[in-house]
């Protein structure tokens, strides 16, 4: 519901703004209080409320598993332990397929991925308004805070840092694990000897540094795609939601269509957030196999 | 919007929850699966094992029998010829005996004829005596003609 004190821009701006900490101008620590102090902070800020629903959720999600390999039984498997084993069929399954090296983080990896990206996704169900609305309460009774610089963002995909964050991790992941298998002089090599070779010696070191372009770009693009596409997709999800909650504040009419509106478009974004957990997944996978892959001599 | 530490927290979290995953969640999950998977596999290998051992059993027990069966006709065959020759043994036997008896038989009618001729010679002689004293009127003198009676006795 839009705050009757909030212009439809102001209301959009305050939903996307994280509840930054971070150093004030004057060097004072403390939760930024509007978007250019956040801006100010730089670098050196963290996103409170990224940081803490994606560690709650995640915790959640080790939880439970934890719990259901904990009392795995051979013989008779329950209701929770079936469904973690049918997730961990899945998962097995898609490893199995996409990954022909010998490698036991990768699976692990894929179920982690899949779960957590999935479970930060879910937070993009509940209506916008509710957590930062609950948060924007409990900060000005309780602390006596200004209600309308109280930012609190909960799904932790819609924000950049979160999604390049996993997607940096297995960057290095697959990077450790090409100089591993490849060596340095294989993964040197796969940058710089393809996809332009030549055997006359003076025509291959003309193609080295155009072959080095051409694969450095696309290096980067691998965790830069993988991470831009989960935040794009959440991002824009969470903006439709956002825009429909707007029309609450229209009048009855508006109200009761966008209130129709949201149910479709929360159907719908299920999809949309399993999917985005699965993509994650198997291109982790992918990335992975492909660290994995010897060229073949030429 | 902005890019700030929480990349960096992210990255980390995200690499805890990972190896989290990978050392306490994923291997006991997976080895359970994996043991019921052989257990299935286990226990229907056993059942078509068991199934292929009851055949053979049958088979087994039906060669068997055919063998007991064998085995009964022949005893039951062998039991007839050596019934059929204790009846001819006994046959031979009552034959042998009944001609012994009837031998004896024969003897010891021949020895009472034997004993009536001598009985009967005897009477004759006396009969003969008394008869010749009658005719001759009188006595013989027994001891003087014992002799020649005697001699007349034996020719009968």
């Amino acid at each position: 519901m839009a705050d009757e004190a909030l212009t439809a821009g102001q209301y959009i701006k305050h939903h996307l703004q994280n509840m930054t900490y971070g150093q004030h101008a004057d060097g004072t620590w403390g939760l930024a209080h509007t978007v250019e102090e956040a801006k100010e902070m730089g670098f050196m800020s963290i996103n409170v409320d990224t940081m803490f629903w994606s560690i709650l959720l995640g915790v959640m999600f080790l939880w439970i598993f934890r719990r259901a390999a904990k009392n795995a039984s051979v013989e008779t498997p329950s209701g929770l332990q079936n469904f973690i084993e049918m997730v961990i069929e899945f998962i097995d399954g898609s490893v199995k397929g996409g990954f022909n090296g010998r490698n036991a983080i990768v699976a692990p990896m894929a179920l982690t991925i899949f779960v957590w990206v999935f479970l930060i996704n879910f937070m993009d169900l509940i209506p916008v308004d509710w957590l930062p609305g609950t948060m924007a309460w409990i900060s000005s009774t309780f602390f006596g805070a200004d209600p309308h610089h109280v930012y609190f963002k909960v799904v932790p995909s819609t924000d950049p840092n979160a999604t390049f964050g996993m997607a940096l991790a297995v960057f290095m992941m697959t990077m450790y694990y090409s100089v591993k298998i490849k060596g340095l002089k294989g993964f040197v090599g796969e940058l710089t000897l393809h996809p332009f070779s030549s055997s006359n010696k003076l025509l291959q070191l003309v193609f080295i540094p155009i072959n080095f372009m051409l694969e450095f770009v696309a290096l980067i693009a691998k965790p830069l795609s993988l991470s831009l596409r989960l935040y794009g997709n959440m991002f824009a999800g969470e903006m439709i939601f956002i825009l429909i909650a707007i029309m609450y504040g229209g009048g009855w009419a508006l109200g009761i269509f966008g209130g129709f509106l949201q149910l479709g478009w929360a159907i719908f974004h299920i999809l949309i957030i399993t999917l985005q957990a699965y993509i994650f997944m198997t291109l982790t996978i992918v990335y992975m196999d492909l660290a994995y892959q010897v060229p073949d001599e030429h | 919007m902005n890019i700030n530490l929480t990349l960096i927290g992210q990255s980390i979290t995200f690499a805890i929850f990972v190896w989290f995953c990978y050392a306490y969640v994923w291997p006991p999950l997976v080895h359970a699966l994996a043991e019921r998977q052989k257990k299935i596999a286990d226990g229907l290998a056993a059942a078509e094992r068991g199934l292929h051992e009851h055949e053979l059993a049958e088979k087994k027990a039906a060669e068997h029998l055919k063998d007991a069966k064998g085995q009964a006709s022949d005893i039951i065959a062998q039991a007839q010829k050596r019934a059929s020759e204790i009846v001819d043994e006994a046959k031979g036997d009552a034959r042998t005996e009944a001609d012994r008896i009837k031998a004896g038989a024969d003897a010891e009618i021949a020895q009472e004829i034997n004993r009536a001729r001598e009985q009967l010679r005897q009477e004759v002689v006396t009969l003969a005596i008394s008869g010749a004293e009658k005719v001759l009127k009188r006595e013989v003198d027994k001891e003087a003609h014992a002799n020649s009676l005697d001699e007349l006795a034996a020719q009968l």
